[in-house]
């Protein structure tokens, strides 16, 4: 089977051409972790006492937990002394405008294809770029702020807006959640805030651009997005990391809250670096992301392509609190290599009248191993809630794997379920099928995965959804596109 | 146009195919018939590039060039098209943008810019019409979900948008009702031209009786064992295979061109 073996041969090709380095000059934390670190991080911050008291309090309770080992991937123990927990670029000046952000910065963010000025190409989208450990630079703020709308890092937030960090922080990620979230609230140094007021629809895209570059540092982001009542916000995370021989720990937090008749649209493009074709190196992508859907009519949307990190361990949910709130969970996820995925969603139904939709996409290449695991929990009290999930699995070549867990717990005999699976595979007969009308096998594949995606690329914002089918193919290491 | 020499070919070990040899000149059809397993499937996926079917002897040239040495979609590009016994599924890929690819990329090797979004439109809707294929069938998946007629006038539906000029036929009319046999026989013969040739692999006569073929061979145990003209193909049909078989064995000959 000449095309297939030149196929996986191909897949095989490591290309991630987000690996280079910077050589900024960083300001860094001492290796490991105690409450001395937590104490600089927050003495580097700058931040007020009651924020210093509420991190120590997550890391006095992080000690007591234990890492989760349910999930379907396996990794060497992670030695949590051994990681650096900040690190910074040193600014060379204060930084008070996007002109005096760092040209080494400026200039990697260029290379990364995100330009931070505010120029025409990304007019639609304002840009909050985290490198390691701090926002480097928010875009297109004046702008937002005119409606209202607050759109700053962090640790911006924690001086300017306390009251609503205060209000809002941890109050869907409580900080006793898990394992990986405690770690986050005790350590996080940064990441994006974003507040949209009562009646104000965001007109252009929130972005965020996480970036790895130091060396053995973690990344551990914070990010807290809120639309009052009635408000509308889309918001894109996109993130990358250089190709590094050792495996660095991702772990981040993210909650949203929609109050009523709000609408929060989270879009994540996952691409850190994944590791060699030998499974060497890559990011562990450790994260929880999570939605309430606190007022009634609200709305929470996540859709996420995931193509890169050596494994991945995430399940953007939706607590649907309030009546008739709905909840969406748009996901592709594709491993190859190496790669490990253990991703999927909650979908918690509280409100009467809550209705979620689940759409999985897994693709596995190579020898990756990609597990869907999805909970649907339909509480008692929540009448005529409904739910939909659909979970389809591709493989490609036969050293791959494909799990599925899906777990529904239904207390409310009003409820109405569904729910699809299928597994697919591309196999020897539909390539030659495209080869017999003039495709090659590396662009027939790139189609049929296209294809697969289509549902949930449509989700996308649609420049995105150019990007995440171009990403696709490389990640697959398809060369060319069709069309 | 084509020129078999001896071809051996060999499917997970055995021998199938056991020397064919076969000359088919631009302008002309060739039937191919045979009973069932005898090897004219064998015949048209070498043909067509399929890496399961090993060639271990022989040779076959497309207009001069050594065709087993072209990678599938090469083969494609030249213009050697096969419709499938069995087309394939391929669920989420439209049927229009599938073909478009096809004819991109086989515009692409000939050094012809993509073919304009209208003109495909326009393109794809004529052929459709030929063959009675309503609208919404470009908008589904490739074969998905079609039933087995639907998928072989599909696949004479991408002959007539890709206008290859060597056509291989395998079993297209198997599975056909009545009416479907005429309308995909109308959109073969609307193809015959002096430039293009015809390899048609059928089982009934009743498909030569529109698609009127030059030659008509008798494949056997992977052997061409008779050739002859149309009328071969309805002495086949009024007494069967057993009478050629009780002949006695000959080598097997050089098709009359
Ligand atoms: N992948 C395979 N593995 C093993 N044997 C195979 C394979 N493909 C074909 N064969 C065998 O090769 C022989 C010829 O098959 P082929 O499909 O060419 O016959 P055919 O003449 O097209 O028959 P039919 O009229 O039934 O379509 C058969 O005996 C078949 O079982
Ligand atoms: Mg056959």
């Amino acid at each position: 089977m000449v095309s297939k073996s030149v196929l996986q041969e191909q897949m095989a090709k490591q290309e991630y051409k987000y690996g280079f380095v910077s050589d900024l000059d960083e300001d860094k934390a001492p290796k490991g972790l105690n409450e001395d670190i937590v104490r600089l991080i927050s003495r580097k911050k700058n931040e007020p006492e009651w924020f210093l008291e509420w991190r120590l309090r997550a890391y006095r309770h992080w000690l007591t937990m234990k890492e989760p080992k349910w999930s379907n991937v396996t990794y060497p123990p992670i030695n949590y002394q051994d990681i650096i927990y900040y690190a910074a670029p040193k600014p060379k000046k204060p930084v008070n405008s996007l002109e005096d952000v760092d040209p080494e910065i400026r200039n990697l963010y260029e290379k990364l294809g995100i330009p931070l000025i505010e120029q025409e190409r990304l007019a639609g989208v304002a840009v909050d770029a985290v490198l390691d450990s701090v926002s480097v630079a928010t875009t297109f703020k004046a702008r937002l702020a005119e409606l209202g709308i607050i759109f700053c890092s962090f640790s911006e937030a924690v001086h300017e807006h306390p009251d609503l960090v205060r209000k809002y922080l941890g109050t869907v990620v409580p900080f006793n959640d898990n394992f990986f979230a405690g770690l986050n609230s005790a350590v996080f140094s940064d990441g994006s805030f974003a507040y949209v007021p009562p009646g104000v629809r965001c007109p252009m895209e929130l972005s965020t651009y996480f970036r790895i570059n130091a060396q053995d540092t973690g990344q551990f982001e914070r990010t807290l997005i809120i639309a009052d009542e009635g408000a509308y916000v889309s918001y894109l995370e996109g993130c990358t990391a250089p190709i590094r021989d050792t495996n660095q720990l991702h772990a981040a937090v993210v909650e949203l809250i929609a109050l009523d008749n709000a609408e929060i649209k989270y879009s994540t493009i996952q691409n850190w670096y994944p590791g060699d074709k030998n499974g060497k190196g890559g990011i562990y992508n450790f994260v929880t992301k999570r939605g309430k859907a606190l007022g009634v009519n609200s709305k929470v949307s996540w859709t996420q392509v995931e193509t890169g990190s050596a494994i991945t361990w995430k399940y953007p949910s939706c607590i649907l609190q309030g009546d008739n709130s709905v909840g969406e969970f748009y996901s592709v996820a594709l491993v190859n290599n190496y790669q490990q995925a253990d991703t999927g969603t909650k979908m918690l139904h509280i409100g009467k009248n809550t209705r979620s939709t689940i759409i999985s996409k897994g693709i596995s290449a190579g020898y990756g191993r990609n597990t869907y695991r999805g909970r649907v929990q339909i509480h008692k009290g929540a009448t005529n809630s409904r739910n939909y999930s659909q979970c389809d699995s591709l493989l490609i070549g036969s050293t791959c794997a494909a799990f599925t867990f899906p777990d529904i717990q239904v207390q409310e005999p009003t409820a109405q379920m569904e729910h699809e699976a299928s597994t697919s595979k591309i196999g020897e007969e539909q390539l030659f099928y495209c080869q017999a009308r003039g495709i090659t096998p590396e662009d027939a594949t790139n189609m049929i995965v296209n294809g697969f995606c289509k549902q949930v690329f449509l989700k996308l914002p649609m420049e995105f959804a150019v990007e995440a089918q171009k990403l696709i193919g490389v990640s697959l290491n398809l060369e060319g596109t069709v069309g | 146009m084509l020129e078999i020499k001896d071809l051996h070919v060999k499917v997970a070990g055995k021998e199938i195919l056991k020397g064919i040899d076969l000359l088919i000149k631009p302008g002309e059809v060739h039937a191919v018939m045979g009973p069932n397993g005898s090897g004219k499937t064998t015949l048209a996926q070498v043909l067509a590039g399929r890496v399961t079917y090993e060639v271990t002897g022989g040779q076959a040239r497309f207009e001069g060039k050594d065709l087993l040495a072209m990678k599938p979609e090469d083969r494609a590009r030249e213009g050697v098209f096969m419709a499938f016994q069995y087309p394939v599924e391929i669920p989420g890929v439209s049927n229009a943008y599938f073909l478009k690819a096809a004819l991109n990329a086989i515009r692409k090797y000939h050094g012809r810019e993509e073919i304009d979004a209208m003109d495909f439109v326009t393109l794809v809707q004529d052929k459709a019409k030929l063959l009675g294929l309503d609208e919404t069938f470009m908008k589904r998946g490739l074969n998905e979900g079609f039933s087995g007629g639907e998928k072989k006038k599909n696949e004479v539906f991408q002959m007539a948008v890709l206008e290859p000029k060597l056509c291989v036929l395998d079993e297209t009319d198997s599975g056909l009702d009545i009416d479907a046999l005429r309308v995909v026989a109308n959109g073969i013969n609307a193809m015959r031209s002096p430039n293009r040739a015809m390899l048609v692999v059928t089982h009934y006569q009743r498909l030569l009786d529109y698609v009127v073929p030059d030659f008509v061979h008798v494949l056997v145990d992977g052997k061409i064992v008779k050739s002859g003209d149309a009328d071969l193909a309805r002495n086949l049909e009024k007494h069967g295979y057993g009478w050629i078989l009780e002949e006695t064995p000959r080598p097997p000959q050089a098709a009359r061109a």
